[in-house]
């Protein structure tokens, strides 16, 4: 499709309102909170929406929700753009940190585990802290700028480690605890994924940040994100294909699922005992870091098992390597 | 079902070291220096690179690196385990009866030359069984071979075409009794048409196909379609393909990037009967790596067709594949593990034959390994080209198509969306002459599955007249 830049910003816009509107995704009043982490995703988000918002009069109170992992020349420096963002766009931010709310900084994890499965701490911390800080907001919805290559991605990687059943979960929003919805681009595009963020927030001149995470050395997922682009090259609609077929794939109905309950240690949503960040910060807390992470023993078959039945939550938000991380 | 679960080897392929080693030197051994030393024999083996299985001989050297058992078993075992990967498939679906006649599709590669044997030696044990029987109730399977010739349209000289074909008469010749025939299918064979028109066909149709994942994707449902007329033919009633986790994990994911998630477990099952002589995959557990080896340790030659080097989809799927697996040597297994527990359709069983001998041998098995399908709907829609299920929502635009309407539009309307996007023209005008390109076999299906189609539309015109389930008549 060969369109001028002026009306690539129509049919972007264009295309997240008729999503909004098509999917019902907002009433009039109320409190929605966007996380954004400075990247290009979120900060297009967070700037299409208060545009929208403001030009169709959604009535919508817009907040900006950022997690501060405490990654050092990382995480401080995307903090930054998204409090010029906050300035530019008069939306009020509020900052969760690890370290105010688990008493660890990854900075402090990493220390303590090295470099092998400190995204694993970090996706299920930032899952949980998302939703603790849009209790804190008492928002009504969040909105995350996932764009189809990561939904793409976390089909194939699914299908890579041995987990069918996490896509019910998924596509079907079942998983999304406190907040009733979670807005994907992927719903919005018909064509380009990626770039399409990445043209408008570069035409626009939108104010983001674009730096790789410095713990996020996942040579697998790195795979994975590398075959993805070669495919767009080829054909671009593959990765729309590869969310049909996730969400067409005929699965069991007698698959177990995750039954949805409470963590007995801190309330929060959990499908086991305890909550995947209390286990995890159990073991940060005891010297055990290991602990609950279904890699460390074991082998293949036993790990997917385990893996499946260790399913909690946080892990599909993982949707890209920390390096770009847009909630 | 996977390789890498211990129990379809043990179970497998015990008793058929049993046969090959009846008397083996360790077993003794063990009895007389009693539990205890046998457990720390098992706990620190001697030589590290002793057999896993029978810790006797010297395992394969090359190692576990490249995937698969090879690196910890002997030759003996090796080839033991592998079979019983085979035969587990063959019992567990009932997949061969004794009435049976077999047609195997051969290539001249690993995969197929390993399908080749073990469907060999499978009948080569029933002929033996046979002999030595009193009642000779349980006939002996028939075996045959068929052997596609691409290379009218892979362009190959004909010197080198002939060399394949030379080696395949060698290779079945050379299978002891009992005899099978070789079938020698050209593709364009699938074209009712005098070879040279058909050639010439076939060139067309593959010239309006604009994507080369498409073009590849086209061929091989072509060569699916001439296997299947061979065996139709010639009274085949099981064709054998020699499909194994390597490259049913590439489909999985080719599938699955080409939009296909709803069709694919219809692909990777051992059973596809959704073909008028249903589709076997007795080597689903075994990876490409371990074949390759066993045919160098056999010493069966075997020739890699110039089969064109693939492009687009396919080729940037098999070496992302082959990547994984170098960094994991499970993953391809982990890949079919996967896709395996998605739900097969109601085809993916053989149907129930109303021979009661047949029945009675693999009835206990069968019951035990029996596939849970998706029984609610047996009525599936099929693209007319790749012959896939229709997802609910691509078969639902069918049922709106009125019996009125021009051919070419309502044949374009029984193509899944993948065939649609990599095979249709784009062009809707040029879609009739594409019509025209397309052999008998793929149109005639279409007729039908619009015929069903039109059933659909009858039975909702008469709806209001119909006797409701609830109804009984009182």
């Amino acid at each position: 499709m060969k369109i001028c830049r002026e009306c690539f910003y129509d049919v972007f816009e264009e295309e997240v309102h008729s999503c909004i509107i098509d999917n019902q995704l907002f009433k009039p009043g109320e409190r929605v909170a966007i996380g954004a982490s400075g990247g290009k995703d979120s900060t297009v988000l967070a700037y299409v929406l208060s545009e929208l918002n403001r030009r169709h009069n959604y009535g919508l109170d817009l907040f900006l929700l950022s997690i501060d992992e405490g990654i050092t020349g990382y995480r401080d420096d995307s903090l930054e753009t998204v409090k010029r963002n906050e300035a530019q766009y008069g939306l009020p931010l509020k900052v969760v940190s690890y370290k105010d709310l688990y008493g660890w900084t990854m900075d402090e994890i990493v220390k303590m585990i090295g470099l092998k499965n400190n995204c694993t701490f970090c996706g299920v911390f930032r899952r949980q802290a998302l939703d603790r800080g849009a209790a804190m907001l008492k928002v009504d919805k969040l909105v995350t700028g996932h764009n189809a290559d990561d939904i793409a991605e976390t089909v194939l990687l699914n299908i890579l480690r041995g987990d069918i059943a996490r896509y019910n979960l998924y596509f079907l929003g079942t998983r999304i605890p406190l907040l009733p919805l979670l807005l994907h681009f992927d719903n919005c595009f018909c064509c380009e994924t990626l770039t399409v963020p990445f043209t408008y927030a570069y035409f626009k001149r939108l104010d983001y940040f674009s730096t790789e995470c410095i713990y996020s050395p996942n040579a697998y997922r790195g795979f994975a994100r590398e075959f993805i682009k070669d495919l767009e090259r080829i054909r671009p609609r593959a990765i729309l294909d590869i969310i049909k077929s996730g969400e067409s794939f005929r699965i069991a109905t007698s698959t177990k699922m995750p039954e949805q309950g409470t963590c007995e240690r801190c309330g929060y949503i959990s499908s086991q005992k305890w909550c995947k960040a209390c286990v995890l910060l159990h073991g940060l807390n005891r010297g055990l870091p290991k602990l609950g992470i279904g890699r460390s023993r074991g082998h293949d078959n036993d790990e997917c098992k385990k893996e499946a039945k260790q399913t909690t939550e946080g892990k599909e938000i993982q949707g890209k390597p920390c390096g770009t991380l847009d909630f | 079902m996977s390789c890498s679960k211990p129990s379809c080897q043990s179970g497998g392929c015990n008793k058929y070291d049993d046969d090959q080693q009846p008397s083996s030197p360790t077993k003794p051994q063990i009895s007389i220096n009693g539990g205890l030393s046998d457990l720390n024999r098992r706990q620190t083996p001697q030589n590290p690179n002793v057999c896993v299985k029978c810790k006797l001989n010297d395992a394969v050297a090359g190692g576990v690196a490249g995937g698969g058992e090879y690196g910890r078993f002997c030759v003996d075992c090796f080839r033991g385990s592998l079979f019983g990967k085979f035969r587990f498939s063959v019992t567990s679906c009932g997949m061969i009866a004794p009435t049976d006649k077999v047609l195997v599709a051969f290539s001249a590669g690993p995969c197929s030359r390993v399908a080749l044997q073990f469907v060999h030696e499978m009948q080569d044990k029933a002929q033996k069984n046979l002999d030595a029987s009193r009642d000779k109730s349980l006939p002996v399977f028939g075996v045959g071979v068929v052997f596609i010739d691409e290379s009218s349209v892979r362009c190959v000289p004909t010197a080198e075409a002939d060399k394949a074909i030379q080696h395949i008469k060698s290779v079945v010749s050379d299978l002891a009794t009992p005899e099978k025939s070789l079938h020698v299918a050209p593709l364009e064979s699938i074209y009712a048409l005098n070879p040279t028109d058909g050639k010439e066909q076939l060139r067309k149709l593959l010239d309006a196909i604009s994507d080369n994942t498409g073009k590849e994707d086209v061929l091989s449902h072509l060569r699916m379609l001439c296997l299947q007329k061979v065996a139709v033919e010639n009274g085949y009633t099981q064709l054998v393909l020699g499909s194994c986790t390597s490259t049913i994990a590439r489909h999985v994911l080719s599938a699955t990037v080409k939009g296909q998630g709803y069709s694919l477990p219809a692909d990777i099952q051992y059973v596809d009967a959704r073909w008028q002589v249903p589709v076997l995959l007795p080597l689903r557990d075994c990876l490409a790596q371990e074949l390759n080896m066993l045919c160098q340790l056999d010493g069966w030659k075997t020739i890699a067709m110039a089969n064109g080097s693939q492009s687009g989809i396919n080729a940037l799927v098999s070496s992302f594949v082959s990547l994984l697996q170098e960094e994991n040597p499970s993953r391809e297994c982990t890949i079919v593990r996967t896709a395996g527990k998605l739900t097969p359709f109601s085809f993916n069983r053989l149907p129930d034959t109303d021979d009661p001998k047949a029945r009675l041998a693999s009835q206990k098995r069968q019951k035990k390994f029996n596939i849970k399908s998706d029984e609610s709907n047996p009525l599936e829609s099929f693209c007319s080209l790749c012959n896939s299920p229709l997802h609910p929502s691509d078969s639902s635009s069918l049922g709106s198509i009125s019996s009125d309407q021009p051919s070419a539009e309502s044949f374009d309307a029984t193509f899944c969306s993948s065939c649609r996007f990599q095979i249709l023209p784009d062009d809707p005008s040029s879609v009739d002459q594409f019509h025209s390109l397309l052999p008998q076999a793929i149109t005639s299906r279409a007729a039908i599955s619009n015929g069903t189609c039109d059933h659909r539309v009858l039975r909702e015109k008469i709806q209001d007249f119909l006797l409701s389930d609830s109804d009984d008549g009182s």
